[in-house]
């Protein structure tokens, strides 16, 4: 077949028509193309080039070193270690499997670890550190560093982790770190705080103590580092890095090594001490016992401990110096003694006569003596600690001028201190009763409250401060924090109570008799060395009601009383008799006497801190010389400075 | 059938035939080729391997095909157009039954030595019968509803072959490659007005049958069309290619970030980042200028062939050349508009820019089809 081209003539020239038109569309639809790249890319493109970058880097936290914590003479008593850890990462070990058990072969790892490190090891990218044990000896870390080539993908990494020197003795002032809790950032005291790096997983906050009061200062603020990702989140580089700063350093007023000397003295007993420096309100010791070992939380405490602590009917964990609160039973005389002088209802000489007991209203008060002390005035009365004395003035002065005395020298208030669950105690008076309990105030609550029972309630603290501010006659306020940085914080030292000077007098003389005087209640726990004597008043607070049968009967002796029903041993003090320079208060729980069980105890810890360390032995009775001299060498071996809880265990 | 029939006056023979191949068209094609070369060496971070040195390796082996299938006299190939139309319906019957799947696709044919993906070889193939269909149609029948009803089934059979495997982009191509052809070979416009009407509905009537017992496209395939109507609605899953390849392209700017330096392609952000979304990674280290840049040479290769077609007075010439120029520009143009998010991600990839052996080769013989056609124009 002949193809003439001729013919063509007018499909051709249609063809060239339709190529031209597609032509024209198809460069038309580059065009479109072109346009819609050019409002991509340079219109839009810094909106794009944001985008990017958003999508290549992230931004991780520099967690900051916590603020370390110091007690009054620079001992460290919250420091940060160096925690090693050893870490594997999946893609770069080959046989994990393999690679884990020469690691055991190694070094010892608990199984249950292992196992948790391949449970996440399958959760996990192949390229996430994955953390298979911590807190690993140095020799660990050395036998792996050594044998690097056998274990591939395992490395040994340094971190930073709390560690409490003085281990059990400062636990409840110090407090404890753990890692932050739902609780704490929905409820709990962190539920106002925005720092980003409380969303670390596990980050460290404090639980207690001043670690927690003093939180938002020990922190620090956190660094950052820009790094970049690919689309997995593998890290492919780090783009740069602004460090954080570190937490700020707290100085305590604390001494530890007296701390650690009353923690000592209280061993074995159920109780609280608290020791304030009358110069400043330095609190020098705050005791309670028995306590716990604050590292053992920081390493994650075990259930069974968990369980123990719990379980101990002494309570370690509660903070009995400053949150335990108790009836303060005769050392609240004075409170009594100062509001009846004060108002000038009685006359010190003035004389009560006391035959053992006082009725009120039909109801039968007994003085702790049976027999009764005849005629009493004011300095006998707080010296022998007769309880007659005081209803009866009790009931001339009335319960809301005693109140107000007993907030004057710092009790029924919350001091406000950096410490958890300090307790406000209770000084009643008649719209207390009214508000809370929707009752009169009677008479014989009055009675009660003379000589801190009934409705009065104190810590440790508190009876301290009373103490402090009686022997000063100014209004001392308790200080933990001595610095921050470097910065001294205010002194605790504050102006004149407005107290006469007169009355003070008579009832700091009727507290040196208590232990100075022979016929005193602690007569038989003074300081014998001539140069320093002390003041105090004992107090022995019941904890049950004497029943009329068994008053008749005889009292039960405290010995003969399960320990919980036994009266609670009180003692507070002030040393020396001229410019006091320490205040001490002392309860055991259910100890039994005050004179007997708290005033030794109240004794030796006021030695101790007047001596800053091992008394001369003629300060103490010479029966018990022997006795004193044994347990100070226990304790100085204890306490040796700078000895850490792994030395002393 | 002898070449004297086309009442040459002259035609180049033997080696002689290398001086009248169109040169510009074969130096464009190395060009974007080169190209290729570049973004795959640096989507493989900076490595020749895994994908830059096959690439190579089939563009010498492409063009060498090229240089061959021009060789061979037009007439050849004209006279083959039926039986390459029936290979590649085989061929497409073949991937049916022994087909390999991926991705949930099964469009390729295992073949040892490379897999073969056989609707790229029926575009082409298409084009060749089409052409030759109008070449050898008495003229005036060519508007004649019969007459244009049998080039619709020609497209529509291998179409439907392709969109069961499922391969939208390929079946698109098919009917738009066709379409093109029968609008060159002169078809009257109302019956592409028709068409047009008919398509709109169609497109109505998709979107109308999901959901309902005769949905008509695959869910997956709904999801797509969604996600390009709002790819911000699922950034992180099925808009997530689109999102990221738009961040890509657009962060480029006007210079690019610089050779090996686009970030959402280094850090895998950007999906399929060495076949489909390979312009993006150009888009975004090459900027605006290196984007224009590969239109522009794309546009030149696609006004050399327009060129060469319009100046060949022969009919079956004409219309390959024309054919495959148009296959060629759906091809970039629709990768170009899926990547820059003008169109639903159907899965084509840029031409001989993308990884991949059966589309470099298939498209590669298909130029030596224009070179053959230029070699041997009736002067």
């Amino acid at each position: 077949m002949r193809r003439p081209i001729k013919d063509d003539g007018v499909l051709q020239a249609r063809m060239t028509r339709r190529a031209l038109v597609i032509g024209g569309a198809q460069l038309g639809i580059a065009g479109a193309l072109g346009l819609r790249m050019q409002s991509m890319q340079i219109e839009q493109a810094a909106q794009f080039r944001l985008l990017a970058e958003e999508n290549r880097i992230n931004i991780r936290l520099l967690p900051p070193a916590r603020g370390l914590i110091f007690d009054l003479n620079g001992r460290p008593i919250a420091e940060n270690e160096q925690n090693y850890r050893v870490i594997i990462v999946r893609e770069d070990a080959g046989d994990v499997a393999e690679t884990l058990k020469r690691l055991t072969d190694l070094i010892e790892i608990d199984p249950s670890n292992i196992e948790r490190t391949l449970e996440e090891l399958d959760k996990r990218s192949p390229f996430v550190p994955i953390t298979i044990a911590d807190r690993l000896p140095w020799e660990d870390v050395a036998k792996i560093n050594i044998n690097t080539p056998a274990l591939p993908g395992i490395t040994a990494e340094v971190g930073l982790s709390r560690v409490y020197p003085w281990g059990a003795d400062l636990a409840h002032v110090v407090g404890y770190v753990g890692p932050v809790s739902d609780y704490d950032l929905s409820q709990g005291y962190l539920s106002d705080d925005t720092d980003p790096l409380l969303q670390i997983p596990k980050f460290q906050v404090g639980k207690t103590g001043v670690e927690a009061k003093q939180e938002r200062m020990l922190r620090g603020s956190a660094g950052t580092k820009r790094i970049e990702v690919n689309a997995l989140g593998r890290v492919m580089r780090e783009l740069d890095r602004q460090e954080g700063t570190k937490g700020q350093d707290l100085q305590l007023t604390i001494d530890a090594r007296l701390q650690s000397y009353v923690q000592a003295r209280l061993d074995g007993q159920s109780a609280g001490a608290v020791v304030i420096d009358l110069e400043n309100g330095d609190l020098r010791a705050v005791c309670s016992a028995p306590t716990f070992d604050a590292n053992m939380f920081v390493r994650g405490i075990s259930v069974k401990d968990w369980t123990d602590l719990n379980e101990n009917k002494y309570r370690p964990l509660a903070a009995k110096a400053v949150q335990g609160i108790y009836p303060p039973g005769s050392t609240f005389k004075m409170v009594t003694a100062l509001a009846a002088l004060e108002d000038g209802v009685i006359d010190a000489e003035e004389t009560v006569y006391c035959p053992g007991h006082t009725d009120v209203f039909g109801t039968r008060f007994h003085c702790w003596k049976r027999v009764g002390h005849g005629n009493i005035n004011l300095h006998e009365s707080l010296k022998q600690s007769c309880d007659c004395y005081y209803y009866d003035i009790s009931q001339r002065v009335g319960i809301d001028k005693m109140a107000i005395m007993a907030r004057k020298l710092g009790l029924g208030l919350r001091h406000d201190l950096p410490l958890s669950a300090v307790a406000k105690g209770l000084a009643p008076d008649k719209e207390w009763k009214a508000t809370t309990r929707g009752e009169d105030w009677r008479v014989g609550d009055t009675v009660n409250a003379s000589i801190g029972q009934g409705y009065v309630l104190s810590s440790p603290l508190q009876l301290a401060v009373m103490t402090a501010r009686i022997a000063t006659g100014r209004e001392i306020t308790p200080r933990l924090i001595k610095s921050i940085d470097g910065i001294e914080q205010p002194s605790g030292l504050g102006p004149s109570l407005g107290i006469n000077e007169n009355n003070l007098r008579r009832v700091r003389q009727s507290m040196v008799d208590v232990t100075n005087h022979q016929r005193g209640t602690a007569y038989s726990a003074r300081i014998l060395a001539s140069e320093v004597k002390m003041a105090g008043k004992t107090g022995t607070s019941q904890v049950r009601r004497i029943t009329a049968e068994e008053r008749a009967a005889g009292v039960t002796r405290n010995e003969d009383l399960p320990w919980e029903r036994r009266d609670h041993a009180l003692f507070v003090n002030y040393a020396p008799l001229d410019n006091p320079r320490f205040a001490v208060a002392v309860i055991v729980e259910h100890g039994g006497g005050g004179s007997t069980t708290a005033a030794p105890i109240a004794r030796d810890i006021t030695l101790q801190a007047l001596y800053d360390g091992t008394p001369p032995l003629d300060a103490y009775p010479s029966a018990v010389r022997g006795r004193i001299q044994e347990q100070q060498d226990r304790i100085n071996a204890m306490i040796t400075p700078g000895a850490t809880v792994q030395d002393r265990a | 059938m002898s070449y004297l029939e086309y009442n040459t006056k002259y035609l180049p023979t033997g080696p002689r035939k290398l001086f009248f191949l169109n040169w510009p068209l074969i130096l464009l094609l190395t060009a974007v080729a080169g190209v290729g070369f570049i973004m795959l060496y640096s989507v493989a971070g900076g490595s020749t391997s895994p994908w830059m040195e096959p690439q190579m390796e089939r563009f010498g082996f492409g063009l060498g095909l090229l240089i061959v299938v021009a060789m061979v006299p037009i007439w050849f190939w004209r006279n083959m157009a039926v039986l390459a139309y029936l290979f590649s319906l085989a061929l497409l019957l073949a991937v049916e039954f022994v087909g390999v799947e991926r991705n949930g696709s099964q469009r390729w044919l295992d073949l040892g030595v490379m897999d073969l993906q056989p609707s790229e070889l029926m575009k082409i193939t298409l084009v060749m019968l089409l052409a030759a269909y109008y070449d050898w149609l008495p003229r005036d029948r060519t508007s004649h509803p019969l007459w244009v009803l049998f080039p619709v089934l020609l497209i529509l059979l291998p179409t439907y072959m392709v969109l069961s495997q499922p391969d939208l982009g390929t079946s698109l191509l098919l009917v738009a490659g066709g379409g093109a052809m029968m609008f060159f070979a002169g078809v009257h416009w109302a019956y592409f007005a028709t068409v047009v009407v008919a398509g709109v509905s169609t497109v109505f009537a998709v979107f109308k049958s999901r959901g309902a017992s005769w949905q008509i496209l695959q869910d997956y395939q709904y999801r797509r069309i969604d996600t390009f109507l709002d790819p911000a609605n699922d950034p992180l899953g099925a808009g997530y290619h689109i999102t990221q390849a738009k961040i890509a392209l657009g962060s480029g700017g006007w210079t690019g970030r610089g050779f090996m330096q686009g970030t959402q392609s280094r850090l895998n952000f950007l999906p399929e980042k060495h076949t489909d979304f390979i312009f993006t990674t150009l888009a975004e280290e090459f900027g605006f200028i290196g984007a224009i840049g590969l239109l522009t040479i794309y546009m030149l290769i696609i006004f050399f062939c327009v060129i060469s077609a319009l100046t060949n007075r022969d009919r079956f010439a004409s219309l390959l050349t024309l054919g495959v120029a148009t296959t060629f520009f759906l091809f970039f143009a629709l990768n170009m508009a899926m990547v820059t998010g003008l169109a639903p991600v159907v899965g084509v990839p840029l031409p001989l820019v993308s990884y991949g052996g059966s589309a470099m080769l298939v498209l590669m013989g298909a130029f030596g089809l224009v070179q053959s056609a230029h070699v041997h124009k009736p002067r």
